[in-house]
């Protein structure tokens, strides 16, 4: 199916199942334990071998020798795989990093050996008896060192051209009465999803199969068909449920390219998982970013002038991370300028993580924002408010399919009561806790993609999808579910959802919030096609005929649906393509954050103590689960704004706190009631389903709208994140 | 893990003697700690001598009018204690803001007070340490030190012990009681048990091979306010920046210690003398020498308003 017309009037506004809270179809496995996830299948006749990796010590050099005798002869060994056994390694199309020294070492913990045993504990105990002697290199380690002479990158695939130009932004910036120039940091950040990255590969000939962790099943296949030199038809990769991924899994890493590698040379399923200490040096995280904000404007508050430079670091051929992407489209202003530029950092790879370039984009925007606000002396809903548009400034004009943004401010100011802020901060006080509020706007791409599916309808009148979507938590099962559920005319319970095996239909999987519109949409297509097939079954004029209620109608004759199966199961398959609505249209999703904090008079300890979040994202397909998402996707900004941060050890180049101690994430006493409400809106330019994601959207905003609240309690303004105490105490009014 | 044997003595003296005669071998009490650095082999014993059965749970009140806890109380069963929470609070509100709950469930008297560093480099073998490998040398000297001690380090270590409940029981001046393998009995002020790094860091403790804890005295209650202040970046489940144990009396006078700072629980009785004055003359005398790093230099300062917020929650 093409789609390239706004949607009309179809099947789903009906709205019986879907855009309706609904419970996760899958979550009493999830609940008791019995969801087996890739570490946990267990085939009783296969003869199961574990796979423990061993990580560089060091963080650039090479591998001078590897001493594996007292490794191969302790109790249990069965193979010790390394560069000198592993036979060639290719490289993935999305991730730079290599899985295995080779013996060249590229970042700490990178791979050097993985130690195959009978037991998990016996390749454990051996891996600490491997030795390497290492040829350590000097390394750069230090991102705000290279501020001044970071070149900027090449034009790349994901990000789109690193420099964009409207008007004289130096100009108008020279000339605006009212200026900005400020510079904010963001900090290298961890997915820490609960379940690690895990695999078990098994071989039968030439043929392999993985029980894996993987978002993307077919940036999985490609990805791993390119590291071991094989046909993508000779892989299958199994993901049902996954613990997890924030971005973290969307492809091929270590445990899976070494469970594969070990499967072949020692001729056994070999099970691989990632230590949780390994986790933080030996993947991909969210790179650190320098960004340079200058905002000029009228006095009454217009926005003549914007300009966003910003840096991160990475691996060589690394992806840049592309925080302008939210400066772009958000806000009005003739003149506008920003660049992206990208420093060589010998630390481990940076890559997409939950919301790539808008997280850390906004964080760095929407405090530029406030600050801007106070030097005009507006209310930062109503300074947000003036500089609306609705056009995209940077695409020639182009319109917003839809652009509810003021709609998200002006609600969320009145449900939270924002006109109770004070204006003047470090003015409010609740006994010991310093109070404040702050607010941020929140925008994020609607993305949307080529999506297959095939469904499939039994004489019981139960139908079964099959895609190869993944569900990392996100209620994914659910939604694919309701959709098909509401086009064939059934309940929920006549609906089998069968997700993350890479030989089901290609979908884009899940990442960058695409993977909800675009799976439903090939479900809708889908099933339009066993809609024909089962009125051609049963005789109908296919152009008026209902499906409601189990049953098949046209004029005064009603059939049930499973009929149209009696003589065996109709099957239909189909993919939905996109035409170029995404270029007539700007579509994005929308938000506002409003967040209050206490900070301790004397401690500067910060606590949020409640935050609302008003999403704008087309129709809502699941509220429940789209809920869950938001109010996930605010834990973890709160997570940004006042802890997450990955501690360089600028001389030795790695991430210190390698572990969940050290590296904090929000715990339950941390997080307060969080609200989230959505803008009633479809937005037919997407999908038959006029759907938008929302998994990315709930985080975008949400640190800077602690950071800003932060300030209008203390009068402190932070710019370099995590917001933490020791960066407010020199400068906290004297406790009273 | 490297493999190792087990065995279940019936007796303390039983047990010292255990540990005394096999080399490499330690005690397992809750484990919540051992047990992770023995997956990581930071901790590599080759025999553990489980004191789990000995019986020494109980509370109990001594002649002197105080509380003698056995080795073995739960975190969770101290913190809970009746007379704790009456006359200790100070201890009671230490337990309750270390750990989670499920840890405080397993978590013992002995084994809270021998609870090694989270100095991170001390967790990472790739990296020098000399806690972990005696002569290795300090990466944390010159490396992410913002959790790490300002005061009472040596060039060789600047860890910190981690633990809230040593220093509710420094501030309470508890004696440690020990046997050993001859089943001599010995006991040792709080105030001696911890030790400073110096050029020994891979000692923590004032405790001789093989000895074993066997119960933590309390001296008869001090009354006054109690107050345990934690300070750290999120709000549970996390080490101190900073916390303070205090015990102010009416007339303002008192005692505390302070926690995240140093080796050991940190307390200075010429210090506490000026409790009555405030905050600043006491953190100022009692930091007096400090040596942070750029990365933590802020303890100090944070260490006063802690104290000063205790010091307004005590006169609250």
């Amino acid at each position: 199916m093409k789609f390239d017309t706004p949607a009309g009037r179809n099947p789903i506004d009906r709205l019986k199942v879907v855009g309706r809270p609904t419970d996760r179809v899958e979550g009493h496995l999830k609940v008791t334990g019995t969801a087996p996830y890739a570490y946990e299948w267990h085939d009783p006749r296969a003869s199961l071998a574990y796979g423990v990796i061993v990580g560089a010590g060091i963080a650039k050099g090479r591998v001078s020798a590897l001493h594996l005798d007292e490794a191969k002869a302790a109790p249990g060994v069965v193979a010790v795989v390394t560069h000198e056994n592993a036979g060639p390694l290719g490289k993935g199309a999305f991730y730079v990093q290599r899985f295995l020294a080779d013996p060249k070492v590229d970042h700490y913990h990178q791979a050097v050996a993985a130690v195959v045993a009978e037991t998990f504990e016996q390749a454990r105990a051996a891996a600490a008896l491997v030795r390497v002697d290492y040829v350590s290199e000097a390394g750069r380690f230090d991102l705000a060192a290279q501020w001044d002479t970071a070149p900027v990158p090449p034009e790349s695939a994901s990000g789109g051209p690193p420099e964009s130009v409207v008007g004289d932004f130096e100009g108008a910036f020279a000339a605006a009465p009212v200026r900005l120039d400020e510079t904010y940091t963001t900090p290298d950040q961890a997915h820490a999803m609960m379940e690690p990255h895990a695999t078990i590969a098994s071989w039968d000939g030439d043929r392999l199969t993985c029980h894996t962790s993987i978002q993307q099943m077919n940036w999985g296949v490609r990805d791993l068909a390119l590291t071991l030199g094989i046909p993508k038809n000779r892989i299958r990769l199994l993901s049902p449920y996954i613990g997890g991924g924030f971005g973290g899994k969307g492809t091929v890493q270590a445990d899976l390219a070494l469970a594969a590698v070990a499967a072949r040379l020692v001729g056994r399923p070999v099970k691989v998982a990632l230590q949780r200490t390994q986790m933080f040096n030996a993947t991909i995280h969210r790179p650190a970013t320098i960004q340079r904000i200058r905002i000029g404007a009228t006095r009454d508050g217009r926005i003549t002038a914007i300009g966003h430079d910003s840096l991160n670091g990475n691996l060589p051929g690394g992806r840049t991370e592309p925080t302008t992407a939210s400066t772009k489209p958000f806000y009005a202003g003739a003149n506008r300028w920003t660049r992206l530029r990208l420093a060589t950092l010998d630390l481990a790879e940076g890559n997409a993580m939950r919301a790539p370039g808008e997280a850390p984009g906004l964080m760095a925007l929407e405090i530029a924002m406030d600050e801007m606000a106070e030097r005009l002396g507006m209310d930062p809903v109503a300074f947000r408010v003036l500089n609306d548009t609705q056009v995209d400034p940077m695409q020639g004009g182009i319109p917003f399919s839809t652009r509810p943004f003021v709609e998200c401010l002006r609600t969320g100011a009145k449900r939270f009561g924002w006109d109770r802020r004070a204006s003047r901060p470090a003015t409010l006080r609740d006994g010991r806790w310093l109070v404040g509020m702050g607010m941020a706007g929140a925008i994020r791409a609607a993305k949307i993609a080529t999506s297959g599916a095939r469904v499939r309808l039994d004489g019981r009148g139960v139908v079964t999808v099959e895609v190869d979507m993944t569900d990392i938590g996100t209620g994914s099962y659910t939604i694919v579910a309701q959709t098909a559920a509401e086009m064939m005319g059934v309940g929920l319970d006549r609906v089998v959802a069968r997700l993350g095996d890479s030989d089901f239909p290609e979908t884009p999987g899940s990442g960058g919030q695409q993977g909800g519109p675009s799976v439903t949409a090939g479900v809708y297509a889908a099933c339009l096609k066993l809609r024909e097939a089962v009125a051609q079954r049963l005789g109908f004029n296919s152009d008026d005929v209902a499906f409601a209620d189990g049953m098949v109608r046209s004029g005064n004759r009603a059939v049930p649906l499973g009929q149209a199966a009696q003589a065996g199961d109709l099957v239909a398959e189909d993919t939905i393509e996109f035409g170029d609505l995404s270029k007539r249209f700007a579509q994005q999703t929308f938000g506002a954050h409003f967040a209050e904090v206490g900070v301790d008079a004397d401690t500067g300890e910060i606590r949020v103590r409640r935050m609302l979040a008003v999403c704008a994202a087309g129709r809502i397909i699941n509220p429940k689960a789209a809920r869950s998402q938001v109010i996930g996707g605010m834990t973890m900004g709160i997570g940004a704004a006042l802890m997450e941060r990955m501690d360089v050890d600028k001389r030795r180049g790695f991430f210190v706190n390698h572990d969940l101690a050290g590296y904090e994430v929000p715990v339950h006493a941390d997080i307060p009631h969080l609200d989230a409400v959505f803008v009633d809106e479809v937005d037919p330019t997407m999908s038959p389903m006029k759907a938008k994601g929302v998994g990315e959207l709930g985080l975008c905003g949400v640190a800077p709208a602690v950071a800003n609240a932060v300030y209008n309690a203390t009068g402190v303004r932070v710019r370099d994140y995590p917001v933490t105490l020791d960066k407010l105490l020199d400068r906290m009014p004297d406790a009273a | 893990m490297k493999s190792f044997t087990y065995e279940r003595p019936g007796t303390p003296a039983e047990a010292a003697a255990a540990v005394a005669r096999t080399p490499d071998a330690k005690f397992i009490a809750g484990g919540t700690n051992l047990l992770d650095l023995m997956k990581l082999q930071i901790e590599t014993p080759t025999h553990l001598v489980d004191v789990n059965g000995l019986g020494l749970d109980r509370i109990e009140a001594t002649a002197e009018g105080g509380l003698r806890i056995g080795a073995l109380v739960r975190n969770t069963d101290l913190a809970a204690d009746p007379r704790v929470r009456k006359d200790y609070g100070v201890l009671s509100r230490a337990l309750l803001a270390g750990a989670s709950g499920q840890l405080r469930n397993k978590a013992t008297t002995a084994g809270n007070l021998l609870q090694r560093t989270r100095c991170p480099y001390f967790y990472d073998t790739a990296q020098a340490c000399n806690k972990r490998q005696p002569g290795s040398g300090c990466a944390a000297l010159d490396g992410v030190s913002r959790q790490l001690a300002v005061i009472g380090g040596s060039e060789a270590c600047i860890a910190t012990h981690p633990g809230d409940m040593a220093v509710a029981m420094r501030v309470l001046d508890a004696t440690v009681e020990t046997v050993d393998a001859k089943g001599t009995e010995r006991k040792i002020a709080i105030a001696d048990f911890h030790r400073l790094p110096g050029d020994k860091p891979e000692v923590d403790t004032t405790l001789r091979p093989g000895e074993l804890i066997t119960a933590v005295t309390l001296p008869k209650p001090l009354g006054g306010k109690q107050v345990y202040r934690k300070v750290r970046d999120r709000a549970s489940y996390a080490f101190a920046l900073v916390s303070v144990a205090a015990v102010v009396q009416p007339d303002g006078s008192g005692r505390v210690a302070f926690g995240g700072v140093a080796h050991k629980p940190w307390r200075s009785e010429e210090a506490e003398a000026a409790l009555a004055r405030g905050a600043k003359p006491v953190t100022d005398r009692a930091f007096s020498g400090a040596k942070p790093t750029h990365e933590n230099a802020f303890k100090l300062k944070l260490a006063e308003r802690t104290l000063n917020a205790a010091l307004t929650q005590a006169r609250a």
